[in-house]
């Protein structure tokens, strides 16, 4: 499952996606520019596989998930699942393409409505799409409810009365109910506490085993992006720097910006404290007005004069890198 | 280094309509000059309101009501509110999470770093802007004579945490508390400010207690931890201590359940079941019984009490499965103290 099939066809593939929020001022609402959240992203994503997507917040990864799932239109670009183009199917078509495709979103407390019982959150998705009675849904509700470790007992509990992992559990399970193949997981332990982000992993990652599903999982705490995903795509101002299997990006990182994203990360091990770290300084640009040429180069230490004139495109054959200078380990 | 701070057993209250809770019950540590203790937990586990209780920050329905916060020769138990005033931003400073909703929107910079300068100091109004702006250049913050007269929503959010730390650094403050000081800003960011912590800890010597559930951060600042689960310090040592002989179930537990980019590919994870019980019915017994793989009889029944027990460093533990060595150090401690007394007669 690691490395996908030559011959296995792509479940969704996207091509050259871009989204643009226009910037408006004035009294006539005057666009005077825009903000490039989403800037010419491709990948595939292969059935069983997890993608990770990584980057610092404003890098445009959430946007990217809404997209793939047409809570955003697109500016420009295509995003095809199994051959449609989401982008510019029809609203009639979208909703029956919607139970092959679900999110899960980051906060559990403000994506369920507070005034409905569980099992009527959980039923309601098969009614709305007619795929089953009263009485099938409610069976279908308590096997969910199983399978992701909820006692069948809660079904007449309103939302208030679950804690945060088991709320982010009903999300799952909600999810579920529609029995697709492939769920966005947008940033969806990030919310919870230590003990409980290693529960809803372990659940995610149960369930795809046993239900074959696909997932693109967006996050920012690389720790449980490498625990979940297959490959990883790392994001900067709305475009990918990097994109390569896990094992790939953590042991031989050849993006600058991946480099200094994972020496970043504090290492729960005191000895290492005094290692030499490489620490950038400044923040990320504003999308509104990204640099030119490529756009890390304000905040890279190996930036050349190239770098700040022409951006560098996605090259190579597995493992895809956007710089002019790659790390090269041979060399250092 | 002298004895700077004495946290003794402290249990802090809060009256609701339905009786009061209790969200920090037996809280006790000690931090001397310029050392840094984390204090570690998950959210509800009242490490917060620790270091509200010891700055007199509660909500008006929160107060301590058993134990005593010694600092220097002052009881901050039982301060008034006047005492208080003088010791807050001057002796013991504190940064927060949210840097957007501790700083003052309608507020420059400048006048909202100048006011305790000029309050505790007694600063001119030029010697303050001076000093303010000197203050934001040692942070590492550029064009700092600009930035003095900007408004909040100007700077990005590692640069208002910057401004924070240069607001509770300004007066010198002997303690500074950090509350989860990194835990909204991204990695990159992160890694930033503590090297600009690490930095001006060297060069004030200023003791910091940290609050963070990121083991990561502790093994990057802290002298020593503090475990917390449910309102109790459940394990307490040196940082090398808890990261290379971890004992108690819960800090055992919360170690295997992170993941980490240098765990090995194929590990599982190892999470902890249940959750953490609500303070209003706390388990009469050991508050951790119900989700301890290593859970016996006693422990439902009987309170486990935080003991100090043989170890290479002073290391405490309150966990029954310990008692051992627990009486081990207890017997070896009346040794020592007998042969003292041998010796000075």
């Amino acid at each position: 499952m690691n490395m996908p099939l030559d011959q296995e066809k792509p479940l969704l593939q996207v091509r050259h996606l871009k989204k643009y929020y226009p910037i408006k001022k004035g009294v006539i609402s005057r666009t005077v520019g825009y903000v490039k959240a989403v800037d010419d992203v491709s990948f595939d994503i292969y059935p069983g596989e997890t993608m990770g997507i990584v980057g610092e917040s404003g890098c445009g990864k959430s946007t990217t998930g809404r997209s793939l799932v047409r809570l955003e239109d697109p500016t420009a670009g295509q995003v095809l699942f199994q051959g449609k183009d989401l982008a510019t199917v029809s609203q009639k078509e979208m909703r029956k393409l919607r139970t092959d495709l679900q999110i899960i979103f980051q906060d559990p407390y403000s994506s369920l409505n507070p005034r409905k019982r569980i099992g009527d959150l959980l039923a309601e998705p098969l009614l709305a799409h007619k795929m089953a009675t009263k009485a099938e849904a409610e069976k279908k509700v308590n096997e969910i409810m199983e399978i992701v470790g909820l006692p069948k007992q809660y079904k007449n509990r309103y939302p208030h009365q679950f804690s945060g992992g088991q709320r982010q559990r009903i999300g799952i399970a909600r999810a579920l109910m529609l029995r697709p193949k492939l769920i966005i997981c947008d940033e969806p332990v990030s919310a919870l506490d230590v003990s409980i982000q290693a529960q809803v992993l372990n659940l995610l990652k149960d369930l795809q085993k046993s239900l074959n599903l696909t997932y693109v999982f967006i996050a920012h705490g690389l720790g449980a992006v490498k625990y979940i995903s297959d490959r990883i795509t790392v994001m900067y101002l709305g475009k990918v720097m990097e994109l390569a299997t896990t094992r790939e990006i953590f042991e031989h990182p050849k993006h600058p910006y991946t480099e200094i994203l994972l020496n970043a990360y504090p290492i729960p091990n005191p000895h290492e404290r005094n290692r030499t770290q490489m620490v950038i300084e400044g923040d990320v640009p504003s999308p509104a007005n990204p640099p030119k040429g490529c756009v890390f180069h304000t905040r890279c230490p190996f930036a050349k004069d190239i770098c700040r004139e022409k951006a560098p495109g996605l090259t190579g054959k597995d493992h895809l890198v956007a710089c002019h200078f790659p790390i090269d380990e041979g060399k250092v | 280094m002298g004895e700077l701070l004495k946290v003794d057993k402290i249990k802090t209250e809060f009256q609701t309509d339905k009786g009061p809770v209790t969200s920090v019950d037996e809280v006790s540590f000690d931090l001397k000059e310029g050392e840094t203790i984390c204090l570690v937990g998950e959210s509800g586990c009242g490490k917060s309101v620790t270091s509200l209780s010891i700055m007199h920050l509660l909500d008006r329905n929160g107060s301590v009501t058993e134990g005593s916060i010694r600092f220097e020769d002052k009881d901050l138990a039982h301060a008034s509110e006047a005492k208080m005033r003088k010791i807050r931003g001057n002796d013991i400073s504190m940064i927060f999470q949210e840097p957007m909703t501790s700083l003052n929107p309608v507020l420059t910079i400048g006048d909202q770093l100048t006011e305790g300068i000029r309050l505790h100091m007694n600063y001119s109004r030029a010697d303050a802007r001076s000093y303010a702006i000197e203050m934001l250049k040692k942070v590492g913050i550029p064009r700092a004579e600009g930035i003095i007269d900007e408004y909040p929503h100007k700077l990005s959010g590692g640069m208002r945490q910057r401004v924070m730390i240069a607001m509770a650094l300004s007066c010198k403050p002997k303690l500074l508390i950090a509350d989860e000081p990194t835990t909204a800003l991204d990695v990159t960011i992160q890694a930033q400010i503590l090297k600009l912590m690490k930095k001006l800890r060297e060069e004030s010597n200023t003791a910091i207690i940290l609050i963070t559930h990121d083991l990561g951060v502790v093994a990057e600042m802290a002298d020593k931890v503090a475990v917390m689960y449910a309102g109790q310090v459940v394990e307490e040592t040196d940082v090398y201590t808890l990261f290379d002989n971890p004992k108690h179930p819960y800090t055992l537990g919360l170690m295997k359940s992170i993941p980490h980019i240098t765990n090995p590919d194929d590990m599982r994870l190892n999470s902890i079941p249940g959750s953490v019980p609500s303070a209003r019915n706390m388990p009469k017994g050991c508050r951790f019984y119900d989700r301890c793989p290593h859970a016996m009889k006693r422990c439902l029944a009987e309170k486990p009490e935080l003991k100090p027990i043989e170890d290479k460093q002073a290391h405490s533990i309150r966990c029954f499965l310990y008692e051992e060595e627990e009486k081990n150090y207890e017997k070896k401690h009346a040794e020592k103290q007998h042969a003292e007394k041998e010796v000075s007669s």
